[in-house]
């Protein structure tokens, strides 16, 4: 009788044993990160884990993981894995949460079940199916740090882009890294909003911080100040370091329609007097 | 079939575009707009397109035509109120529009305006002078 138990049957009767001894080998792993999980969490975390699987090989059915039987294994395996590649697990640890299970379940089998054939084939089943899981687990988790790298790159956009007011009617846009298509976008047409909003008539725009400029790059600038003078406003680049200089007149560019002015000082001091604003020192009254 | 206003403010013309311009409508609009002048013998065109947002290269064309063409006639364009995604959009066509001047609002394009009348006019008297001086 004891030949013919399940693989269901064999794990559900030593569920509680199985949960510790996989516990076990999950906290005898050295790359465990406690800092980033509690043990309480791993426990409700693995134990839960554990239920779904039991209930998802109820029928022994172990082949097709794409069934409807692990419909809802395989939604919670992804959502432990993005939720570990979010917390900045290595993909080593990720990956050791389920081939330790792998462990724990042979230990179970071996001991339920007599018949060495029936063990083998047993074993091979289990095998494949936690090895299928495993496929699961790494793809979601690398799809869960690309969310994470997406969501960095979108970020460093937004931050490194800002159109400051520096006074009224001179917005100043310092650009800092380099500029590419996407970004020129992005530049071109927050700045752009910015002038509608502030109703601005000279825009700074400050590439002291761009590493290179190349002909590409030439052309985004270009086409950037171009953009803005159809709006109505005037646009000054300002801080063109003298490498950069000597670059853009090899590279043959005519900035010879652009605004240039050696700093940022410059520029504004510039924008003042085309909008006959003047900055006086005060006068001492004391003194006089 | 519909026409856009031309309205008469003093030495200058005022155009409001506030439908998105269709070619035949843009064709029109050159047309009365180069009569205008003549009629009124303006000294500046302000064209206000802030209610336009689909451009093409065609709108494109013809803005910078109706530039040039008034700046024949002896008249200043001014173009104003470009939306963003507009003064984008001509850009990536290619269109920089150089000889078209431009300003933000009505308000801004109306001070261009009189500020280059100003100085037309000052032209205008030292070269009336130089006559002057010349006849006698």
């Amino acid at each position: 009788m004891a030949a013919k138990i399940t693989v269901h049957q064999a794990l559900n009767k030593n569920v509680k044993k199985l949960l510790e001894d996989w516990l076990t080998q999950q906290m005898q792993d050295e790359g465990l990160r406690e800092d980033l999980i509690s043990n309480e969490e791993l426990r409700s975390e693995s134990d839960e884990f554990l239920k779904t699987f039991l209930t998802a090989i109820k029928d022994d059915y172990l082949e097709d993981t794409n069934s409807s039987n692990f419909d809802k294994l395989n939604e919670m395996l992804a959502g432990i894995s993005i939720n570990r590649a979010r917390h900045g697990f290595s993909p080593r640890e990720t990956g050791y949460y389920i081939f330790s299970l792998k462990q724990s379940i042979f230990k179970t089998l071996e001991k339920e079940i007599t018949d060495l054939k029936k063990l083998y084939t047993e074993i091979m089943r289990v095998n494949k199916l936690i090895d299928s899981l495993a496929t699961v687990t790494f793809e979601t988790f690398i799809r869960g740090r690309e969310e994470v790298i997406i969501r960095q790159t979108n970020e460093i956009s937004d931050i490194s882009t800002p159109v400051i007011q520096v006074w009224d009617n001179i917005l100043a846009l310092p650009i800092i890294g380099t500029l590419d298509s996407s970004r020129t976008q992005i530049v071109m047409e927050s700045l752009l909003m910015k002038i509608v909003e502030t109703e601005s008539t000279i825009a700074i725009l400050d590439i002291s911080g761009v590493p290179a400029v190349d002909s590409l790059v030439a052309q985004h600038l270009i086409k950037t100040v171009s953009a803005t003078r159809l709006m109505g406003a005037e646009c000054i680049i300002s801080g063109i370091r003298p490498e950069i200089a000597q670059t853009i007149v090899h590279l043959g560019i005519d900035l010879s329609g652009i605004n240039t002015k050696a700093s940022l000082s410059h520029a504004l001091r510039f924008a003042f007097q085309t909008l006959r604003l003047e900055v006086r020192k005060k006068t001492d009254k004391t003194a006089s | 079939m519909e026409k856009i206003p031309i309205l008469k403010m003093g030495d200058f013309l005022l155009v409001t575009v506030q439908i998105d311009l269709y070619d035949r409508l843009a064709l029109n609009l050159e047309a009365d707009l180069v009569n205008m002048i003549n009629k009124h013998q303006a000294k500046g065109v302000l064209i206000d397109i802030s209610a336009v947002n689909i451009v093409d290269s065609f709108m494109g064309r013809i803005l910078s035509n109706i530039a040039q063409m008034s700046k024949i006639l002896d008249a200043l364009t001014v173009v104003v109120g470009m939306q963003p995604a507009v003064a984008i959009t001509l850009i990536e066509l290619g269109l920089p529009m150089t000889g078209v001047r431009t300003a933000l609002n009505v308000e801004k394009g109306m001070e261009l305006l009189k500020r280059n009348l100003i100085l037309y006019r000052e032209e205008e008297e030292t070269t009336s002078t130089d006559e002057d001086d010349s006849a006698e």
